[in-house]
């Protein structure tokens, strides 16, 4: 189902493989990654289709010491569309 | 329950066909306390950036280097190189230990003087001594080596005047069989004009022959080529010798022994830089070897700097802020630069967090907070996830890093040493502007607000505007 109020498509994200380790498989490029607990959870935030704003709350529920989360978020975006994991799509 | 720390999110591309060719990363462990005192509570004391010296360090370093040489060569005497770190409580250590003073210019044999060093314990060696340099150099008896001929003109001249006779010694160039050759200091030896000095100031009537000295290199990871330079300058001493009937004093190596510091074109990591025994068995072995003909030992000066001291300084700094590079790359501007860390250029320093993280890391760049692109300290480390403030302990940057220092955009930092009980000591406190605009002298005609005729015509609309 289509989700033009996100700054990203997660159905671009969805054939990507998560371990719970942080190792990450792009079945489509033949590329794996390696993200942190963090960036783990928040990629597999967005898989699920949640906001910057609901995957900020939700670090802040699995971890302690954060402190400007949605910043974070964001740049976690920026930096997946440097990789080319999702596209640049204009925020609504 | 929220039990895992927080790290701002991150994810790096694995990049199999390149992976490390010696099989590991480096160290990645965290750097938290220098002999048992805490990173961040030295820079809440003495702020940040701040040199930081381990006594503890030092004086071991020196004792294992005296050991391994009296244990070899009992006849040796240790020279601590100024230039490589001429703070008054480095060279107080240094000297207390048991090291004569080797000082390369006039600055830096005031240094050792004022410090209580009498002449006869400094070396003075340098490519550009001065008359003045020189005249007070042999009235105190220094241990001179001359670089060049003008120089060794110049000393009979100031023998001539005075009526002394001063023993001067002479540098040698020497072909150690490394890469590059020095050739810069002193004489050469295989062109023979090493010779033609010792016999001026053999037979010139003047002077009486000192010693003979040689500097190979910098850096220098073979000690065989200290033992091929130490078998030269000993025949060359049996040489002379016999042709003469006068026999050099001592002989002089050791500068550019290796400290455990990665040059940047290096392959392995600097930890398998030769150990200081290494150089001591190269050196007196061919000493040792060399002398076997005439029975008799030259005393051995070491004049060697780096190796002693490097790892015993740590420079610690702040994180001020974090930053994605137009490719993606992570980078943090610290506040300490290449104005502090001269070595940055040749050296791949090691960049380690105070507190520990997890796992995950990510190669970053690491930049100064000067306004200057060449201000990177490194262009890549591996570091964890950090925030504006953390602390961060750049190390081994005891050697050439404090002397080459220096006031560009910004003023210079605090330096302590943390003493063998574990204190630290403030050895040269941090900079305020006036050690930077005290020598300077502004003409009354440019200072804002003259009214000198002077005064520039924008200036004078700026005051009537």
């Amino acid at each position: 189902m289509p989700t033009p109020d996100l700054p990203y498509d997660p159905a671009e994200l969805r054939t990507l493989a998560l371990s719970d380790t942080g190792f990450i498989f792009d079945p489509r490029t033949g590329h794996s990654y390696s993200a942190n607990a963090t960036g783990l959870a928040t990629l597999a935030a967005m898989k699920d289709g949640l906001d910057p704003a609901a995957i900020a709350t939700k670090l802040r529920a699995e971890f302690k010491g954060g402190a400007a989360v949605e910043d974070d978020v964001a740049g976690f975006v920026d930096l997946l569309r440097e990789l080319g994991l999702v596209r640049a799509r204009s925020a609504p | 329950m929220a039990d895992r720390i927080y790290e701002r999110p991150a994810i790096v591309r694995n990049t199999f066909g390149a992976m490390n060719k010696v099989g590991r990363r480096g160290d990645l462990s965290n750097h938290a306390e220098i002999d048992g005192v805490s990173i961040d509570a030295l820079c809440k004391e003495f702020g940040s950036p701040l040199f930081v010296f381990s006594e503890r360090r030092l004086r071991a370093r020196v004792r294992e280097a005296r050991e391994a040489f009296a244990r070899r060569y009992p006849s040796t005497t240790m020279c601590w190189s100024y230039k490589t770190n001429y703070l008054d409580a480095i060279c107080a250590v240094m000297h207390q230990e048991g090291s004569i003073a080797e000082v390369v210019s006039g600055m830096e044999y005031d240094k050792a003087r004022r410090l209580g060093m009498p002449g006869d314990k400094i070396v003075f060696n340098g490519p550009a001594k001065t008359e003045t340099e020189l005249r007070r150099a042999v009235a105190e008896r220094a241990i001179i080596h001359a670089d060049h001929l003008e120089e060794i003109y110049l000393l009979e001249k100031i023998a001539a005047e005075t009526g002394a006779t001063p023993t001067v010694g002479v540098r040698v160039s020497l072909d150690a069989g490394i890469y590059p050759r020095w050739d810069r200091f002193g004489l050469g030896l295989e062109n023979g004009q090493a010779m033609q000095a010792v016999k001026r100031i053999a037979r010139g009537g003047k002077l009486a022959l000192g010693g003979l000295h040689t500097h190979i290199g910098t850096f220098v990871l073979e000690p065989a080529a200290y033992g091929r330079a130490a078998a030269k300058l000993a025949d060359f001493a049996t040489e002379i010798e016999k042709s003469m009937g006068v026999r050099p004093t001592h002989v002089d190596l050791g500068g550019g022994f290796a400290s455990t510091n990665t040059l940047a074109t290096q392959y392995h990591a600097g930890a398998i830089a030769p150990g200081i025994g290494d150089y001591a068995e190269a050196i007196t072995s061919a000493l040792i070897a060399g002398a076997s003909g005439t029975g008799t030992l030259p005393r051995l000066f070491i004049e060697t700097g780096r190796a002693l001291i490097d790892e015993a300084g740590t420079l610690l700094t702040s994180v001020v802020a974090t930053k994605r590079l137009s490719t993606g790359k992570r980078a943090i501007v610290i506040d300490a630069g290449v104005n502090l860390l001269f070595t940055a250029w040749w050296y791949r320093l090691n960049i380690a967090p105070a507190r520990s993280a997890e796992a995950f890391v990510e190669d970053t760049a690491v930049y100064g907070p000067l306004c200057m692109n060449i201000d990177c300290i490194r262009e890549s480390v591996p570091l964890p996830d950090l925030r504006p403030g953390e602390r961060l302990a750049i190390h081994p940057v005891g050697a050439y890093t404090v002397t080459q220092s220096m006031q560009f955009i910004n003023l210079r930092p605090a330096v302590v040493m943390i003493n063998e009980q574990g204190t630290p000591e403030l050895i040269r406190r941090a900079e305020v502007l006036e050690d930077l605009t005290g020598p300077e002298v502004l003409p009354e005609r440019l200072k804002l607000g003259a009214t000198t005729s002077g005064a520039t015509p924008a200036l004078k609309i700026a005051r009537e505007g």
